[in-house]
């Protein structure tokens, strides 16, 4: 067990590496240099463009560059290069505005799709079960900046209420259950879009999952015995089908940070992926990267968490 | 009728004396495909979708095209959807073919209809040559990563790589000189390793020599390892990054969404690949002396292929959705060339006095992404061994 935690934490910090380097060759060999965002403003005369490759290291060779960045971010000195404020207080300043979205919409997909997942099992074929697949195929394939707007018209034409951004624009002085209305009403359609795909894509996998165990031995015994439904669909089968499930925890640690650009970007919901897009059209390297390198440290520490639960939830498997 | 009765007679010979599958397993899919009707939706909208946009692609494209989508009638903005051209105001190159607005014209009075059929093909190259470069590339990595992975890379491998490296890195940096030097000794020792290989001269090699033979890690490792590196990056987010860095073209874009979403693919050769090594079938093709390429090319990949045929079609379905986002957020082809996603992008501003702006290509989107994604899934289930009728 502790060699094993020993070697996967040594791979990762391994791993890590080779990610940190090849981001940071993808961004900075690409054509285009962050000192030429602007050449048509008259204020950044050559100077200022030589200054500014000097105070950010950029006339120094690629390696140079490379260290000075990762030691810049292991210290926390990071700053971005548009208005020179701490990376890492901006992520963390974005990262609370996105958490709300993230918690909501990650609510919703985990208490919905079992219950819809665990149904279509149990009446497989029927018409539960077929209307269950087309939804969730549908869900998967919209678009989801087109469902975005299907919803923001029937929001708005039918209960009146603005969407956009993450409370009303000027609102002012308003009694308190008022604000938190307004607040909920706002928090609802992003998280609602966040959730949509990952509902039809987990209902479809506890429905498989929850099959699969229905065919067991032990399902039929337990049946055999005379027991009621309930309790060998939820007794004996849910809890086995549940197994897989347990380690998906550790797997959603990545949508922590990633947001979603296009679903803030539609509500100009202050969060994560959208100062990521504005990095991205700003050139902003330090921010680019740092999120980049933190959503691949969420990635293996997700990694990480979903083999020890599986290691704790199933005792079959000793590493 | 007599060849045919004289053929099925014959048939039911050799049934008699071996038996023979009844249906070749091309036939049996067709037949379990017409009984899958959503799979079978999913198809004809596929074909149906395929030579729109190769008629798309004719009618809009040219000097002279006969549905003109960057055509601008400023004077018939924003008209719905089926209305009939106020004529009295247009010159006549300027009337819709059609004779009608069959889905509205856009804020710039140019016909959605036109610019729908444009983007269409977009939408289907997009799809296909992205996955058909994650395809290549999962095939040929998870296929070596299956076939030849226990193999160890040796230390003069290393060697020989860094030696290529540095001069292809030196030649590009356009030290010539240097990087020749680095050039010369590393060609040079892979010719000597290739000679040693075809004499095969067992020769009592000195101790210093044989550090360099040291076995390293295994292929197989050095590419999952490739992989679970690939799977760090969030996907969009690195597609996103790549795409704004880079010339707004669409061949740029067809070719970051393929070099980002090999890893599926290359993760379910291999795992084929791991199995098949180990039948009968591919023993007997070794004893039979034929070469490695031509064993993994021509009979292990058309057994592994059912797998990476599913992914791929679903891929394609990923690759036209994540097409869409990067051009409804601005990146991708340059305007005024249309895709479906700056279209809807376009006609946001729009939404509610010109809801077609966003309900058409939204529409078509969904349309198209779903009959890839019924035809995969539906591809599965007949794929599928299990389901297959028995002999």
């Amino acid at each position: 067990m502790l060699s094993f935690i020993g070697r996967s934490i040594i791979q990762k910090i391994i791993t890590l590496f080779f990610v940190s380097v090849v981001s940071f060759l993808i961004i900075h060999l690409a054509p285009g240099k962050p000192s030429q965002v602007d050449p048509l403003n008259p204020k950044f005369t050559p100077e200022m463009v030589e200054r500014f490759r000097k105070e950010f290291h950029l006339d120094k060779p690629l390696y140079t560059q490379y260290l000075l960045f990762y030691k810049d971010l292991f210290t926390g000195k990071t700053v971005s290069w548009k208005d020179n404020r701490s990376v890492l207080k901006k992520i963390w300043e974005r990262f609370l505005n996105s958490l709300p979205l993230f918690i909501v919409g990650t609510l919703l997909t985990w208490t919905l799709s079992f219950p819809i997942g665990i149904r279509s099992a149990l009446f497989r074929g029927g018409f539960y079960d077929r209307s269950a697949t087309f939804f969730s195929y549908l869900l998967i394939s919209i678009p989801g900046f087109f469902f975005a707007y299907i919803l923001i018209i029937f929001v708005v034409t039918h209960f009146h209420v603005p969407v956009i951004g993450m409370e009303t624009f000027g609102i002012g002085i308003h009694s308190l259950p008022h604000l938190v209305m307004d607040r909920i009403w706002h928090l609802l359609i992003p998280s609602v879009l966040g959730a949509t795909g990952g509902i039809a894509v987990l209902s479809r996998y506890v429905r498989s999952q929850m099959l699969e165990v229905e065919g067991q031995d032990y399902v039929r015994t337990a049946k055999a015995k005379g027991l009621p439904p309930e309790v060998v669909h939820y007794k004996h089968a849910l809890r086995n089908a549940l197994l897989p499930f347990v380690t998906m925890f550790g797997l959603i640690l990545p949508g922590l940070i990633g947001g979603s650009v296009i679903i803030e970007s539609i509500f100009s919901w202050p969060g994560m992926g959208r100062m990521a897009y504005e990095a991205i059209l700003a050139r902003d390297y330090p921010i680019i990267l740092t999120v980049n390198f933190l959503s691949a440290v969420l990635v293996l520490a997700g990694t990480f968490v979903s083999d020890m639960l599986y290691m704790v939830v199933d005792p079959r498997i000793r590493l | 009728m007599k060849s045919y009765t004289k053929n099925s007679l014959q048939k039911s010979r050799i049934k008699e004396s071996i038996t023979v599958p009844r249906k070749t397993r091309f036939r049996e899919s067709w037949g379990l495909l017409k009984k899958n009707k959503l799979a079978f939706l999913g198809l004809a909208i596929f074909i149906l979708f395929f030579f729109t946009a190769l008629a798309g692609i004719i009618l809009t494209s040219g000097t002279n095209p006969y549905f003109d989508p960057s055509m601008v009638r400023l004077q018939e903005k924003l008209r719905p959807p089926l209305s009939d051209p106020n004529l009295k105001t247009l010159r006549p190159e300027e009337t819709p073919k059609l004779g009608l607005y069959l889905f509205g014209t856009d804020d710039l009075g140019r016909d959605v209809f036109a610019r729908m059929l444009q983007g269409a093909w977009v939408s289907l190259t997009v799809g296909f040559v992205a996955v058909g470069i994650a395809v290549l590339i999962g095939i040929f990595l998870g296929g070596i990563a299956g076939y030849f992975g226990q193999n160890h890379i040796r230390l003069y491998h290393i060697l020989i790589a860094l030696l290529l490296f540095t001069s292809a890195v030196l030649l590009f940096v356009g030290n010539k000189y240097l990087g020749v030097i680095f050039l010369i000794p590393g060609i040079a020792s892979i010719i000597y390793t290739l000679l040693l290989k075809k004499i095969s001269v067992k020769k009592a090699q000195s101790t210093r020599l044989q550090i360099l033979h040291k076995e390293t890690i295994s292929i197989d490792t050095l590419i999952m390892r490739i992989v679970d590196i690939m799977l760090c990056f969030p996907s969009f987010f690195l597609i996103l990054t790549v795409v704004a860095l880079l010339p707004a073209s669409i061949y740029n874009i067809m070719i970051v969404i393929g070099l980002t979403s090999w890893m599926g693919t290359t993760r379910f050769v291999r795992a084929e690949f791991l199995s098949l090594r180990e039948q009968d079938f591919v023993t007997a093709v070794k004893a039979l002396g034929i070469s490695n390429l031509r064993i993994i090319f021509r009979h292990m990949v058309p057994n592994a292929i059912a797998p990476v045929l599913v992914s791929a079609t679903i891929g394609i379905a990923t690759a036209i959705l994540t097409e869409a986002g990067l051009s409804f957020l601005g990146f991708g082809v340059p305007p005024p060339h249309a895709t479906w996603g700056n279209i809807l992008s376009d006609g946001k501003r729009f939404i509610f006095d010109a809801p077609w702006l966003t309900f058409v290509p939204g529409f078509a989107i969904l349309i198209v992404v779903l009959s890839f994604n019924l035809f995969g899934e539906g591809l599965r289930d007949i794929l599928n061994p299990k389901l297959r009728e028995r002999y």
